[in-house]
C-alpha cells in the first residue's frame, strides 16, 4: 500500500466539526455534506445569484459599487478575523479612483490557537468564498485578488486552486466576467508556518515573498498595501458573509444578529466539551446555548473558565461566561474579546498556571523577534510561568509578571504583542489564588490535568 | 539541480504574480523543492534564488522565518503533533509522548532506520480535531486516538515507499 492509502484513513470528513446539523440557520455551512463542494452543487445551492444580481446579468439593472458598499455597511457586518472592524466602512476606505493596480487579499491564514472555522469553510463550500471576493472586487474597483492560506491545512489550499479553476472556466473568474465588462483576477497563495503572518501587513510581506514582519501602521493597507498598492484585507468568513448579504439585503442580516452585531457567526468549539467542532449561529446567541449545542462540559465536569475569541482574548471563569451573549459587545463588555469566535474550554480539572504555560511559550515561540517587548518579553512570560509551574515560583512573581505584561502591551508595532500579554494579565486577574497557592505550596491546586 | 518538471511547477507559481514581483512565489517554490527532495538544502535556495531573481541570502531569510521548512533532511515521513493549548486540553500531549515512546525518540529526534522524524508543533488550525499531527507538511491526520497513532505508525512503516526503499529500489 502507497503512503497516501495509508494516510487516507485518518483524514478529518467534516462530520463531527461542520455537518452535524447542530447550527442555528446557518447561511456560510448551509446544506453541506462534504461532497457538494464543487461549482454545480454551490450554483445548485443558489450560489453566483448574488454575483449575477451585482453585474446585472439576472435581467435586473444590477448594482453600482456604492449600492453593494451601502448594502454590506446597513448588514452591519463586521469583520470576522478577530478585530470586528466594521466591513463597509473598510471597504469605503479603498481610494477608488486610484489610477494604478489596486489588490483584494483575504486572509486564510488561520493560525489563532482555538480556530478551525475558516478550514472547514474553505474545504466544504470554497465557491462562497469566491464568490465573496468577486463582489467585493467589484464593489472597489479592484482587479487582482490572492487567498493567503494557512500552510499547514495544505490539503485546503489545493482544494481552494481547484475551485478556483472550476471558476475560472466557467466564467465567473477572468476577463469580463459573465459577459461584464469587469474583470477580476484570483489566486491562492500558501503560508508555511508562521503565527504572525495572520497580522495583515505580515502576510502581506509575506505575499511579497519576505519573512513575515509586521509594518508600521499607519500607512494602513488601504493607501499602502501589497507592492506598495492600495490593498484590502478581509478575513475569509468575512468574504462568505457576502453573497448572503447581496440575496436577502442588508437589513435581513442585521435582523438575524442584534444591533450593531448582524448576521450569523461560526465558532470553533474546542477542549473540554462533548462535541468539539465549528457551530454557526446567530449572533447575540446565549453561550449557555453554544455550550449545549457542543455536548455540554465533558464527562458532566463543572466549567471552570473560558477563553472566548481565541488564544489572545483574556480568559472568562464560568460564572461571566454563562452571563454572555456570543457577539462583539457582551463579550467586550465582559472584560474579552470575541476575537475570532475561537472557544476554548475548560473545565473543574485544569490549572490555569500550566494552561498560561502552554499559551506563553507559544507566544514566545511565534514573535517574529523585530520589537524588543515582545522579543524579549515574551521569553520572560513563558519563563516566569514555567518557573511557578514547576515549583520554583517567587511571591513576587505575579506583580513581576504584570509589570512585563505592562512593558510589552501597546508597545510593539503590531499586536502580538498585547495578544501575548493579554492571556497573563486575565489569568492573573480571574485565578490569582492559583498562582499564589503554586508558589507557595510548590504545587497545583487541581488534580490530575487529564 | 533542478528538473523541468520542477521549474515547470515554479513556473505555474510565477505565474500567480506580476512579471517585476517574482519574489512572491518564493514560499512555494521552497515548498516545492520540499516536497520533492526531503529539505531545503543550500543549493536548492540559490537555485531558486537565481529563478526567481533574489539574492540567495533573502531565500535563506525566508527559509529560516517560517517553522515548516526543513532546515535538513528529516526522516523519510515528518509526524508533527499539534501541542497547543487546544490541543493539550484533548490529549494532544498524550498522543506526543505516546509517539515518542512508540517510536523509542524523544520530540525532535529521528528513528535510526530513517523513516520517522517527530516534532511537536504549534496550532495547525485543526483544534476541533485533536488530537491532531501533520504528515510530510501535506497531509493532516485528525482524531488521532492511540489506536490510530499505532494504525498510522505501523501502516506507514509497511508502506511501499518504506518497504521499496529496503529493498534497494525506489518507491
Amino acid at each position: 500500500m502507497k503512503a497516501a492509502q495509508v494516510l487516507q484513513q485518518f483524514q478529518a470528513t467534516g462530520v463531527q466539526t461542520c455537518f452535524h446539523g447542530r447550527h442555528i440557520e446557518p447561511q456560510i455551512y448551509a446544506g453541506l455534506d462534504g461532497t457538494n463542494w464543487r461549482l454545480s452543487d454551490y450554483v445548485a445551492r443558489g450560489g453566483y445569484q448574488a454575483l449575477r444580481r451585482v453585474l446585472g446579468q439576472d435581467g435586473s439593472e444590477g448594482l453600482s459599487q456604492d449600492q453593494v458598499i451601502a448594502t454590506v455597511k446597513e448588514s452591519g457586518l463586521r469583520g470576522r478575523g478577530g478585530a470586528g472592524f466594521p466591513t463597509g466602512l473598510k471597504w469605503s476606505f479603498m481610494p477608488r479612483q486610484f489610477p494604478g493596480q489596486k489588490h483584494l487579499v483575504c486572509n486564510s491564514d488561520e493560525g489563532e490557537p482555538g480556530t478551525c472555522k475558516d478550514r472547514d469553510i474553505l474545504q466544504f463550500n470554497p465557491h462562497i468564498v469566491i464568490e465573496g471576493m468577486i463582489i467585493a472586487a467589484y464593489a472597489m474597483g479592484i482587479s487582482v485578488g490572492y487567498n493567503y492560506i494557512h500552510g499547514e491545512i495544505f490539503q485546503t489550499y489545493e482544494r481552494f486552486e481547484e475551485a478556483l479553476e472550476e471558476a475560472r472556466a466557467a466564467g465567473f473568474l477572468g476577463n469580463n466576467i459573465l459577459g461584464s465588462n469587469f474583470s477580476f483576477q484570483l489566486h491562492a497563495a500558501h503560508g508555511f508556518g508562521a503565527y504572525i503572518c495572520g497580522e495583515e501587513t505580515a502576510l502581506l510581506e509575506s505575499l511579497e515573498g519576505k519573512k513575515g514582519q509586521p509594518r508600521f501602521k499607519p500607512p494602513f493597507p488601504a493607501s499602502f498595501g501589497l507592492y506598495g498598492k492600495p490593498t484590502t484585507i478581509n478575513n475569509t468568513e468575512t468574504f462568505a458573509a457576502v453573497p448572503w448579504i447581496i440575496r436577502h439585503g442588508g437589513q435581513a442580516y442585521l435582523e438575524c444578529g442584534k444591533p450593531n452585531n448582524g448576521g450569523t457567526k461560526i465558532f470553533s468549539v474546542s477542549g473540554d466539551v462533548e462535541l468539539p467542532g465549528n457551530y454557526e449561529v446567530p449572533m447575540g446567541t446565549p453561550f449557555s446555548k453554544l455550550l449545549e449545542l457542543a455536548g455540554g462540559v465533558r464527562k458532566g465536569r463543572q466549567l471552570k473558565a473560558v477563553i472566548p475569541g481565541g488564544s489572545s482574548s483574556p480568559v472568562l471563569p464560568a460564572d461571566i461566561m454563562m452571563a454572555c451573549t456570543m457577539d462583539y459587545d457582551s463579550i467586550s463588555k465582559a472584560g474579552s474579546m470575541l476575537g475570532s469566535g475561537a472557544v476554548i474550554v475548560m473545565d473543574d480539572s485544569r490549572c490555569m498556571v500550566k494552561s498560561l504555560q502552554r499559551l506563553s511559550y507559544f507566544y514566545m515561540h511565534e514573535s517574529c523577534g523585530q520589537c524588543t517587548p515582545c522579543r524579549e518579553g515574551t521569553g520572560w512570560l513563558w519563563r516566569m510561568v514555567d518557573r511557578i509551574e514547576n515549583g520554583q515560583g517567587r511571591p513576587s512573581d505575579m506583580d513581576l509578571l504584570n509589570t512585563v505584561a505592562d512593558n510589552i502591551q501597546g508597545r510593539t508595532i503590531c499586536a502580538l504583542g498585547d495578544a501575548a500579554a493579554m492571556p497573563v494579565r486575565a489569568m492573573l486577574k480571574h485565578f490569582r489564588h492559583e498562582f499564589e497557592y503554586h508558589v507557595e505550596h510548590k504545587t497545583c491546586m487541581v488534580g490530575a490535568y487529564v | 539541480m533542478i528538473s523541468d518538471a520542477t521549474k515547470a511547477r515554479f513556473a505555474r507559481e510565477v505565474a500567480k504574480y506580476p512579471a517585476e514581483q517574482a519574489q512572491s512565489a518564493v514560499m512555494a517554490c521552497l515548498a516545492i523543492v520540499q516536497q520533492e527532495q526531503g529539505y531545503v538544502s543550500a543549493e536548492s535556495e540559490r537555485v531558486i534564488a537565481e529563478y526567481l531573481g533574489m539574492a540567495p541570502m533573502a531565500v535563506h531569510e525566508v527559509t529560516t522565518f517560517y517553522n515548516m521548512y526543513n532546515q535538513k533532511p528529516t526522516g523519510k515521513f515528518k509526524l508533527n503533533v499539534c501541542t497547543n493549548l487546544p490541543c493539550v486540553l484533548r490529549d494532544g500531549g498524550k498522543a506526543l509522548q505516546h509517539l515518542e515512546q512508540r517510536l523509542g525518540i524523544p520530540m525532535g529526534g529521528t528513528t535510526a532506520d530513517g523513516v520517522f522524524t517527530l516534532q511537536q508543533s504549534e496550532c495547525l488550525g485543526a483544534c476541533a480535531d485533536s488530537p491532531v499531527l501533520l504528515v510530510n507538511d501535506r497531509t493532516m491526520c485528525s482524531f488521532m486516538t492511540h489506536e490510530k497513532l499505532d494504525q498510522l505508525i505501523d501502516g506507514l512503516r509497511a508502506s511501499e515507499e518504506v518497504s521499496g526503499a529496503k529493498q534497494g529500489g525506489q518507491s
